[in-house]
C-alpha cells in the first residue's frame, strides 16, 4: 500500500485517501491554435502515454484532504515516492536529468531552459 | 512428431512407475538466425508460433521468453472464457477464440480442461440492466448464444447469491453466456507450447530480449540475454511489458502497465457452478475444480511494473462480493497474487503491422486476454506470415487511435476479467 503525501496541504495518507491521475504534464494541442492540430497530434494528447518501467512523472489529488491537484515522482518498480511537486510546476532538477527514456526526452529542452513548467 | 498423449501412453506409463515420460517441449540453444520470432511465451505468443508453423508451415521460427513459458499473465489470470462483448470486431475476434476452445483439447492433444460451465453477468442497477439488454440485442445480431435472465433463473443457476430484493445493490436479472466458462490456463500455455515445439518451434526460456536491432526502416534482430538472434520479422507479445521492448526499436504505444490482482479461498464442497461477474460492485466469482473460489476485480489505479499489488483493491473487490454471496464472509483466502497487465485508452487489443518493417504487435489485451488466445494467436500468425492484417485482425490496428475508430469496451466492460 502506498503512503502518499500531499504537496499543498501536507496531509499523509494512504493510497485511497488519494486520486490517481495518470501522466503528468500532458498539454492540450487545442489550447493554443485547434485548427492546425493533426490527428497524430490528437492522438498523442489523448492516448499516448509514457509507460516507464523505473522513474514516473504523474497526477495526484488530495482526495480526503484539501482536494487539491499535484505532481508526483515515483519509481514504477520500487514505488517509493521520489518527491513531490506543485500542479504548475517542473519536477526537481536532478529528478529530470535521472529520467530515463521517453521522460529523458521530455525533460531535455526544459533542462537547457531553466525550471519553469 | 512426439508421441501422443491416450489412455494408453497413461497404461504404459504408468507401468513403468511414470519414470520415463517425454519432455514435452525441448530447451534448444538459439540459432543465429530464423524466418520470424516472437518475443514472449504467455498464451498469445505460443499461440501465434502454433499456428504459424501448423497453418502456414513456417517452422524455423523462435519464441524468446524472458523467464518461463506461461509464466506471465497466463499463468495468474483467472479464466473466464466468453465472447459477449459489445462491438462487431470484438464479438468476432473474441467468438472466433471461444469456438476454437471447444475443440482445442484435442487439436493440442493437451486437456486444457475447457470448461462451458456458463458466464453471468449480473444486472445490480437499473442502468446496467438497460446496458446489457444493448449488449444482448448487439450480440444476438451476431448470432451469438447469449440471453438476458430473470432474478428467479440466476437463483435457481446460483443458489448462494443474495436475491434480497431490499440489499444495496439488488439482483435485477443477468446477462447469461451458456457457452462461456473457464479453462485450464497453464494448460493452454502448456499444450501450445507441447504443439509449437513438436512442429519444430524453437522455445528459448530464460532469455531475455534486451533491445531490437534496426536496420533503417525495417528491422534486423533482436539482442537478447543469450547473444543477438538475426531474423526480419519480430511479433512482440510482452503484454505489460510491451512498451519497453518496443520502445528499444522507437515505437511508442498508446499503453499503460498496471497491476491486475487475484486470489482464491480455501477450497469448499461445490456451491457454483458457473462463473458470475457483477459488475457494479466490481468483482467475480467462480469455484475452481479443487474447490476454491477464485474471485477477482478491477485493476490498481497506478502505473506498475513490480507484478504485486496492493491491499485496497483486493479488500475492495472482497467486500463487495460479500453483499451478494453472503456464504463466503467466512471463508479463509489462501493465495493472492498480481500480473502486470497492458492497457489501451478503448480497453481493446493492438493486433497488427506498425511503421517500421517488420515489426508486429500484439498486445493491449489488458485484463481480458485469456479468454483471446486462440483466436488472437491464429490471426496473428496470418498477419505476420502475410505481412498484412488478418481480416479480424484489421479493426485493431493502431491507426484506428489516429483516425478516431475507437473499439470501445471500456463502457461495456466495467470490470476486468
Ligand atoms: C489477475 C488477472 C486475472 C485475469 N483474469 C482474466 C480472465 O478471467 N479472463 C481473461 O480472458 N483474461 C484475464 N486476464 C488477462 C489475461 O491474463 C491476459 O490478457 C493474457 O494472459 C495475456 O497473455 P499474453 O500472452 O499476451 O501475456 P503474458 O502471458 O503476460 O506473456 C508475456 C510474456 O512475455 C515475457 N516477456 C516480457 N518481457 C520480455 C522480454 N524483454 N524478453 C522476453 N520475454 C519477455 C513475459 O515473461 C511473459 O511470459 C487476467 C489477468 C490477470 C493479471
Ligand atoms: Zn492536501
Amino acid at each position: 500500500m502506498l503512503i502518499v503525501h500531499c504537496h499543498v496541504c501536507g496531509a499523509e495518507g494512504d493510497e485511497t485517501d488519494f486520486h490517481y491521475g495518470g501522466q503528468a504534464h500532458i498539454a492540450r494541442p487545442a489550447t493554443r491554435d485547434p485548427a492546425s492540430v493533426s490527428d497524430a497530434e490528437q492522438r498523442d494528447y489523448l492516448f499516448m502515454r509514457h509507460n516507464p518501467k523505473g522513474l514516473h512523472f504523474e497526477r495526484w489529488r488530495c482526495d480526503r484532504g484539501c482536494g487539491k491537484w499535484f505532481h508526483a515522482a515515483r519509481d514504477t518498480v520500487t514505488m517509493e515516492f521520489k518527491a513531490t511537486y506543485g500542479i504548475s510546476e517542473l519536477p526537481p532538477r536532478a529528478l529530470m536529468e535521472a529520467a530515463t527514456g521517453e521522460w529523458a526526452i521530455f525533460f531535455k529542452d526544459k533542462l537547457a531552459k531553466g525550471s519553469e513548467a | 512428431m512426439k508421441s501422443r498423449y491416450s489412455i494408453f501412453s497413461l497404461a504404459r506409463n504408468a507401468i513403468n512407475y511414470h519414470k520415463d515420460w517425454e519432455r514435452a517441449w525441448r530447451s534448444p540453444t538459439p540459432k543465429s538466425e530464423y524466418d520470424a520470432v516472437i518475443v514472449g511465451a504467455g498464451g498469445h505468443g505460443l499461440a501465434t508460433a502454433y499456428y504459424l508453423a501448423k497453418t502456414h508451415k513456417l517452422t524455423n521460427i523462435a519464441v524468446v521468453e524472458k523467464g518461463w513459458l506461461g509464466g506471465g499473465n497466463t499463468g495468474r489470470n483467472t479464466t473466464i472464457i466468453r465472447s459477449n462483448y459489445l462491438q462487431d470486431p470484438s464479438i468476432a475476434i473474441y467468438e472466433l477464440a471461444r469456438s476454437l476452445y471447444e475443440d482445442l483439447s484435442r487439436d493440442l492433444n493437451f486437456n486444457v480442461m475447457f470448461s462451458p460451465r456458463g458466464v453471468m453477468m449480473l444486472c445490480q442497477t437499473e442502468h446496467e440492466f438497460r446496458a446489457f439488454k444493448r449488449t444482448a440485442h448487439a450480440n444476438r445480431l451476431a448470432g451469438l448464444d447469449c440471453r438476458m435472465i430473470t432474478p428467479e433463473e440466476v437463483k435457481k443457476i446460483a443458489p448462494i447469491i443474495n436475491d434480497d430484493p431490499n440489499c444495496r445493490y439488488p439482483i435485477l436479472g443477468a446477462y447469461y453466456q451458456p457457452r462461456g466458462g473457464t479453462g485450464r490456463h497453464d494448460a493452454v500455455a502448456w499444450g501450445y507450447a507441447r504443439g509449437a515445439d513438436s512442429l519444430g518451434v524453437d522455445i528459448i526460456q530464460n532469455c531475455e530480449v534486451l533491445s531490437i536491432r534496426r536496420d533503417g526502416g525495417k528491422v534486423a534482430g533482436l539482442e537478447t540475454s543469450k547473444g543477438f538472434i538475426k531474423t526480419k520479422k519480430i511479433g512482440v507479445v510482452t503484454a505489460g511489458n510491451v512498451s519497453t521492448v518496443v520502445q528499444t526499436a522507437g515505437l511508442r504505444l498508446p499503453i499503460e502497465s498496471l497491476c491486475l490482482q487475484a486470489l482464491v479461498s480455501e477450497p469448499i464442497k461445490p456451491v457454483l457452478d458457473c462463473v458470475i461477474m457483477a459488475n457494479t460492485v466490481h468483482g467475480y466469482l467462480s469455484q475452481s475444480d479443487k474447490g476454491e473460489l477464485v474471485v477477482g476485480g478491477g485493476t490498481d489505479p497506478y502505473n506498475n511494473y513490480s507484478q504485486r499489488g496492493s491491499f485496497p483493491a483486493l479488500e475492495h473487490t472482497v467486500t463487495a462480493l460479500v453483499e451478494t454471496f453472503p456464504i463466503i464472509s467466512r471463508l479463509r483466502m489462501l493465495r493472492m497474487w498480481g500480473g502486470i497487465v497492458d492497457m489501451t485508452g478503448d480497453r481493446s487489443p493492438i493486433i497488427g503491422k506498425t511503421d517500421i518493417d517488420g515489426l508486429y504487435v500484439n498486445c493491449g489485451w489488458g485484463t481480458g486476454g485469456f479468454k483471446s488466445i486462440p483466436g488472437s494467436g491464429y490471426v496473428f500468425a496470418d498477419t505476420i506470415f502475410n505481412d498484412r492484417p488478418h481480416p479480424i485482425a484489421e479493426p485493431f490496428g493502431l491507426n484506428r487511435f489516429v483516425e478516431g475508430r475507437l473499439i470501445d469496451e471500456s463502457v461495456a466492460a466495467a470490470v476486468a476479467h
